[in-house]
């Protein structure tokens, strides 16, 4: 009986894991229909607490290198070369706000300076520790998505 | 409340503070009160801008004033070391510089302005520092230098001191300097690594805003070799080109590879008008 419970349980973490890695999407499979991505790229929900450090690493999102927000006034220096942050959740759609991230290039056009977070459609001569590697995870993706979505005014 | 007054307060503040610093500063530059250095020159025919504008005026106070004074630019260290340099005998042949160009501030006076020329003998543009590597190799018997070895900085600096003050113009229609210039045009707008940027991405769209704590110029080459403050030391042309090649999570070309050599005509011609500021000081 205990033998069982443990397999059952077992068995269940390994379909849950196997259900997770399924449902990731890869980059390249990312479908982008009307400015929106409908679909979590992780397949999961997003962590809004992971998401505010994503979006503030310089390593990771690197966010405000080129956007303001105020909500994070206690970081110096927000660049100005994207868009205000401040209540951005107002304006965009959760599906919106993934697309950009994703890849905002599928949004607003080729011209656009915004990096591409979790696109393999990348410029010439990538470092070559970093070809076929975005810029984000999957799941980094959803938790900033997650944070933008609490910008609200 | 008091609370929402304090972050509106703040708010005001840093967005008054971001607009009064936004804009490029309307200053003259003038070192020691006496070389008057052109910041601002209208543009050559063809140029994406109407007007070119020194790097200088992008920075602070601060920095503007160490570059305005000779005695507290801390490159000006790097210019004696030139002139040591520009004196010192080597090779099988026994000479150094002096021994046929006599007195720098004569001989080479204004030349920095005028490079990258053409170079019919290596068939391609030559720019100061493979210019010294030349006569290294051909007239005085020596090694060439390693990029950013040796004596190479601070002869390029010393060298390109000699043309303070004299408005850049690079001639064209040299050889097929034409077609290197219009290589150069085709990787200043390649969109480069993983960031997916190119140099117009920073330089030409999104010149006078900041990225982060830097205020992005129109990123002239007019005053390199430069102290850059960032470094603590003098940052060569080259240098800084692969800097920011790499910071767009990109493989680096060579210094002196055809594609940034093409780059240096190009952007050398994007800053034509604007004088000579060897050695300028940026952040």
């Amino acid at each position: 009986m205990r033998f069982s419970v443990a397999t059952i349980a077992a068995a269940a973490m390994l379909g849950l894991a196997s259900q997770a890695a399924a449902e990731t999407v890869a980059p390249g499979d990312v479908k982008f229909e009307d400015g929106t991505v409908t679909v979590s790229v992780s397949g999961a929900a997003g962590d809004p607490a992971n998401g505010a450090e994503v979006f503030k690493s310089r390593k990771l999102g690197n966010c405000l290198a080129c956007h303001t927000n105020s909500a994070m006034n206690n970081e110096l220096f927000h660049g100005d070369v994207g868009p205000v942050l401040d209540g951005v959740a107002d304006r965009w759609s959760a599906e919106e706000l993934r697309a950009i991230v994703v890849n905002s290039k599928a949004v607003f056009g080729d011209e656009t300076v915004m990096p591409g977070f979790y696109s393999l459609e990348v410029g010439k001569f990538v470092s070559e520790d970093l070809v076929g590697k975005t810029i984000l995870s999957a799941q980094e993706v959803e938790d900033v998505v997650a944070y933008l979505g609490t910008l609200k005014e | 409340m008091r609370k929402f007054i304090f972050m509106a307060g703040t708010a005001v503040a840093l967005a008054l503070a971001g607009a009064a610093v936004a804009e490029p500063v309307d200053e003259k530059l003038v070192i020691d009160g006496e070389i008057e250095i052109v910041t601002k020159a209208k543009a050559p025919e063809g140029h994406p801008f109407d007007e070119v504008l020194s790097g200088w005026l992008f920075r602070t106070a601060e920095t503007r004033a160490l570059e305005a004074d000779s005695f507290i630019n801390p490159a000006m260290l790097t210019v004696e070391d030139g002139e040591r340099v520009w004196n010192t005998v080597e090779g099988t042949e026994g000479k150094s510089c002096a021994s046929c160009h006599g007195n720098a501030a004569e001989s080479m006076k204004d030349i920095g302005a005028h490079y990258p020329k053409w170079d019919a003998a290596t068939n391609r543009p030559v720019n100061i520092e493979l210019q010294i590597n030349k006569c290294r190799e051909e007239r005085m018997g020596a090694e060439a230098y390693a990029f950013d070895k040796g004596g190479q900085r601070p002869l390029t600096t010393y060298i390109k001191y000699q043309a303070l003050g004299t408005p850049v113009s690079i001639d064209l229609s040299q050889g097929e300097m034409q077609k290197w210039w219009d290589t150069g045009k085709d990787l200043y707008y390649t969109r480069t690594g993983q960031l997916n940027l190119s140099c117009a991405s920073c330089h030409e769209v999104n010149a006078g805003k900041y990225i982060r704590a830097d205020h992005l110029s129109q990123g002239q080459v007019n005053g390199f070799p430069l102290y850059r403050l960032k470094n603590q030391g003098i940052v060569s042309l080259h240098n800084r080109f692969r800097g920011c090649i790499r910071d767009t999570r990109a493989e680096m070309p060579k210094a002196f590879s055809d594609e940034l050599m093409a780059l240096e005509v190009y952007v050398t011609w994007r800053g034509t008008g604007l004088s000579v500021e060897t050695p300028a000081v940026r952040h």
